[in-house]
């Protein structure tokens, strides 16, 4: 058996670095491949010369696997030209595409140097569209990876964003829950809320979980630990929001509520509120107690009028 | 029929257990569950994805069926794992009893909430579990 013929890339990277440069940068100015309004002609060819430079140095090794670490640098520069592609509003199939144009220059090139061999021609033109593919491939994961940071970093954000803590009246706060509430996120918002209560010197704080979705046994026990921390510092904590379908699966599943005081919804839970508070409050001139039924709506607009400020802590 | 094609889900980490209600729901909600069945059948399995995460090796794979009994349609879901298993069936389905310093009623509780449950495990091998709800009258 005779060994493998030596691939050619290398040594035509080698050679022709200016030349592919040349037609690369053609190919893409030309073709469609590239948005020149979305970068510089000059930017492009930075990255193209860069481009070429480490793969001149990684194909040194070997051209059909890209484990070794002479390809780190290279996947480096893909990583930071993905990444910066995406910023400049390239879509990952643009970005892929700057690595797939440059098979038409090198292929001219290999062209060239096998001539008539067409058994040398073809491992090389498979060798080299392997690792482009693999090369444009990867700009694909890169960009992948890029969607993914941004979510977790949206997904940090809106933890935060979604746990105000409002001081409605004096001495009274309230936390709406939005969302699903797991363990990370209700670590901020318990200690939200007991930080809120030391600031305020608040009585009562009412927590109400219209918007959570679901309350199973781990939302539960999130729930009696904030109320348990609350009364620690002295503050009763209502549970409001509780819908009826809530009120059934927390029955059915066992959960233990009767040490907190739950409401069906946020304006009964502030009457209880007003009531521990000793405040009162009244319609227009007349004097109605606040938790009989015809004053609720005089209370909500007075409560609205008078509302503290939003926190993000 | 697509409404027979058996669907699954791996779950890894707490996103999957979210992804998974979100799935669930859908499903429920596709096949005309009121709200609160829909809200019963999703409780019971975050509760079982949630024990596949903590007490079953971590990961698992949820299976998503819509049998048809006597007319009637339901939702029925089976929550493998390949973890330490239960030793104690009995045990585990009581009410407080916990490994992992929840409220331990989660598995209880799923079985509360549904009107099928089975359950089948083996120390070392894994843990199966199939819950099923039939859509109310």
């Amino acid at each position: 058996m005779t060994a493998a013929p030596k691939s050619r890339i290398a040594e035509i990277l080698n050679h022709y670095e200016g030349d592919l440069l040349k037609d690369w940068m053609k190919q893409q100015l030309t073709g469609k491949a590239v948005p020149t309004d979305l970068m510089k002609e000059s930017e492009l060819r930075d990255q193209c010369a860069e481009f070429l430079r480490l793969l001149r140095e990684a194909s040194r090794g070997s051209v059909t696997d890209m484990v070794g670490s002479e390809w780190t640098e290279l996947k480096n520069l893909l990583s930071d030209i993905t990444g910066s592609r995406a910023r400049q509003g390239f879509t990952p199939a643009e970005t892929a595409t700057f690595v797939f144009s440059f098979k038409q220059p090198l292929f001219d090139r290999l062209r060239q140097a096998y001539g008539k061999d067409a058994d040398g021609l073809s491992m090389d033109l498979w060798n080299a569209t392997t690792l482009l593919d693999n090369l444009g491939l990867l700009t694909t994961e890169y960009h992948q990876k890029g969607r993914e940071d941004v979510i977790v970093r949206q997904q940090r954000d809106l933890m935060e964003l979604s746990t105000p803590v409002v001081n409605i009246w004096d001495g009274v706060l309230a936390l709406p829950l939005i969302g699903t509430l797991d363990s990370e996120r209700t670590q901020v918002v318990m200690q939200n809320l007991l930080q809120r209560i030391v600031d305020t010197g608040s009585a009562i704080a009412i927590i109400d979980i219209t918007g959570v979705p679901i309350v199973d046994t781990l939302v539960a026990q999130h729930l009696l630990k904030t109320v348990a921390a609350a009364r620690l510092m002295g503050a009763d904590c209502i549970i409001s929001g509780i819908r009826p379908q809530i009120a059934q699966t927390i029955v059915h599943l066992g959960v233990d509520l009767k040490d907190v005081v739950t409401k069906a919804t946020l304006s009964d839970a502030l009457s209880i509120a007003f009531q521990r508070t000793g405040y009162t409050v009244r319609k227009g001139g007349r004097s109605e107690s606040v938790s009989s039924n015809g004053t609720e709506d005089g209370v909500q607009t007075k409560v609205a009028s008078r509302a503290g400020g939003t926190q993000h802590l | 029929m697509p409404l027979s094609v058996t669907e699954s889900l791996a779950l890894r980490s707490s996103e999957d257990v979210v992804r998974m209600r979100q799935w669930v729901r859908a499903r429920a909600v596709g096949i005309g569950f009121s709200l609160v069945d829909q809200t019963k059948i999703v409780t019971a399995a975050s509760e079982l994805g949630r024990n596949i995460l903590e007490h079953g090796g971590g990961e698992g794979h949820v299976y998503l069926d819509l049998p048809t009994h006597n007319s009637k349609i339901g939702i029925q879901l089976t929550f493998e794992d390949k973890g330490p298993g239960i030793a104690d069936i009995e045990q585990a389905l009581k009410d407080g009893f916990t490994t992992g310093g929840g409220l331990g009623l989660g598995l209880g509780g799923a079985r509360r909430l549904v009107n099928q449950f089975e359950i089948a495990s083996r120390p070392g091998e894994g843990t199966r579990i199939t819950i099923t709800r039939w859509k109310g009258p």
